[in-house]
């Protein structure tokens, strides 16, 4: 048992269109603006960790951002695992931490994914899916994980009600968050009347893309004291990994965040009814309800009934997402997590205003990658 | 216009060659353990199951059921906007294992989980290459 891990640092850029910036922008702007939040300079941090680009690929991310920045940390390192690797890049910093190897980890994400793309769309759509099982079937990302949806909906555990509520709900969240993408209300009748994607998939739906980015600060605790803001400690977090490919998935109802939020909890010394508020990867409605009742948060069929029951609002019995998330907020590649990362930070904090969840004590981020493919769940609670 | 660009077609392996070929013979071939007895989709070099690399090629009845499906009203390219609603779906074969295909000869508005099915091969033009797909089992 090594050295406690906080978050002393969090930062989130504007989201939305944003054509005057470029991919390292917008990592510079988020890195040090969570180098700012928590009082440190850059050369304060010793351990630098990122994610990737669609807009700007690059084969060493964290070397160029390094340069970019002036930061020579001692560890260095990009991972790239879809939606899920903002939660992995704080799971790592959290171990070099504990460990004793650094004292202050920056974790940074960002793309400018709507305005920075160009002609690459396309070749990054053509690329989704296995090249031999699955792209010759014309897949696309929202039909694929409308195989789980289909199965909730043929089981009667899901409806269209059920997933426009989500929808909804984070809709009027976003509407409360300065910086986010979408804030154009929506009403149920909005959502059921939207163009189906996939079905039973509809436009509203389906998260955004969105430029932006968005750094946390990974500290050791002892280091906390002496920040402007309060700390905000690790207490746990799991992972669960059991395929890549949605036809190779051992089950289409139940996936790896049942094991990485198990693990979280565990190590946390907490229960499911702990938890204060929810900060889950919503790449679609369906996707949040579905990870809900696999994590065990709602038993199954119930997820969908809560969400229509208001339970989710910020004032509700379980506030979920409530900067919006990747449906509302904003959706910037690998910074989309990160988003669920900081605002679950600033709820702990008590800084969120008219967002803000009463006496929240314990936040839970969780993070998807793939099709349900990997999952990493991140406990965290006032210090 | 630009020209639309072709369906993308598979580009077999050495490990996936037997299950290809086997297409354009309309086989609908798959790996069998020898060791633990179990079927794997796709093809590889160790069983998933148990890790053996004792494994044989078989050929499947090509019947099964639809685990999921998911009709598509927006092709995510070009290739396969003309085709718009198609159905997606994964289909349990009755030897064991699961894949991904398309459910051809139907309404899609007819396709439903649990639905038997089974298998055809698709001619696409311009390729040698026949496609693993499905149909409904009754028609």
């Amino acid at each position: 048992m090594g050295t406690k891990a906080i978050i002393s640092g969090v930062h989130d850029t504007q989201v939305g269109a944003l054509p005057d910036s470029t991919c390292m922008s917008l990592h510079a702007e988020a890195a040090l603006g969570a180098l700012a939040d928590a009082g440190l300079k850059v050369s304060d941090i010793d351990g630098l960790l990122t994610a990737y680009s669609f807009a700007s690929p690059q084969l060493m991310l964290g070397g160029v951002l390094g340069e970019y920045l002036g930061l020579r940390p001692k560890v260095n390192a990009s991972i790239a695992m879809g939606g899920m690797t903002a939660g992995l890049l704080v799971r790592h910093a959290e171990s070099l931490v504990r460990s004793g190897r650094c004292r202050h980890v920056l974790c940074v994400t960002g793309d400018n994914r709507l305005t920075g793309m160009g002609d690459k769309v396309q070749a990054a759509l053509a690329d989704v899916g296995h090249p031999q099982y699955e792209q010759p079937y014309g897949m696309s990302v929202p039909a694929a994980f409308a195989m789980a949806a289909q199965v909730y909906f043929h089981e009667g555990w899901l409806n269209g009600d059920h997933l426009a509520a989500v929808a909804v709900n984070q809709r009027a969240n976003a509407a409360l968050h300065p910086q986010s993408h979408m804030k154009k209300p929506i009403t149920m009748d909005d959502v059921r009347k939207s163009k189906v994607i996939a079905s039973p998939l509809r436009m509203l739906d389906c998260c955004l893309v969105s430029d932006g980015g968005a750094a946390v600060v990974v500290s050791a605790a002892e280091t906390g004291r002496d920040r402007p803001k309060r700390a905000v400690e690790l207490l746990g977090i799991g992972e669960g990994h059991t395929h890549e490919h949605i036809f190779a998935a051992p089950s289409l109802v139940d996936f790896g965040c049942k094991e990485s939020a198990a693990d979280a909890l565990a190590q946390a010394g907490l229960k499911h009814q702990d938890v204060d508020c929810a900060h889950i990867y919503d790449c679609f409605t369906s996707t949040l309800l579905i990870t809900l009742e696999s994590m065990g948060f709602y038993g199954r069929g119930q997820a969908g009934p809560a969400a229509l029951a208001g339970e989710f609002a910020i004032g509700g019995r379980f506030p979920v997402n409530t900067n919006g998330g990747l449906l509302s907020y904003g959706s910037s590649g690998a910074a989309g997590g990160m988003f669920h990362v900081v605002e679950a930070v600033r709820q702990l904090r008590g800084e969120c205003g008219p967002r803000q969840v009463k006496d929240a004590e314990v936040a839970l981020a969780h993070t998807l990658g793939g099709i349900f493919s990997g999952h990493c769940s991140i406990i965290m609670g006032r210090a | 216009m630009a020209e639309v660009q072709a369906k993308p077609m598979p580009v077999p392996d050495s490990i996936s060659r037997p299950y290809w070929e086997g297409a354009n013979q309309g086989e609908f071939r798959f790996q069998r353990c020898r060791t633990c007895g179990k079927a794997q989709f796709y093809s590889r070099y160790a069983c998933v199951h148990c890790q053996s690399t004792e494994l044989q090629w078989q050929v499947a009845e090509g019947l099964g059921r639809v685990a999921s499906f998911s009709v598509i009203h927006r092709a995510p390219i070009a290739a396969f906007m003309a085709d718009t609603p198609y159905v997606l779906a994964l289909v349990d074969l009755d030897e064991g294992f699961r894949f991904m295909c398309n459910v051809l000869n139907c309404d899609p508005a007819t396709v439903k989980v649990g639905m038997r099915v089974r298998v055809c091969y698709e001619t696409r033009p311009g390729s040698e290459q026949k496609v693993p797909q499905v149909e409904p089992a009754t028609s």
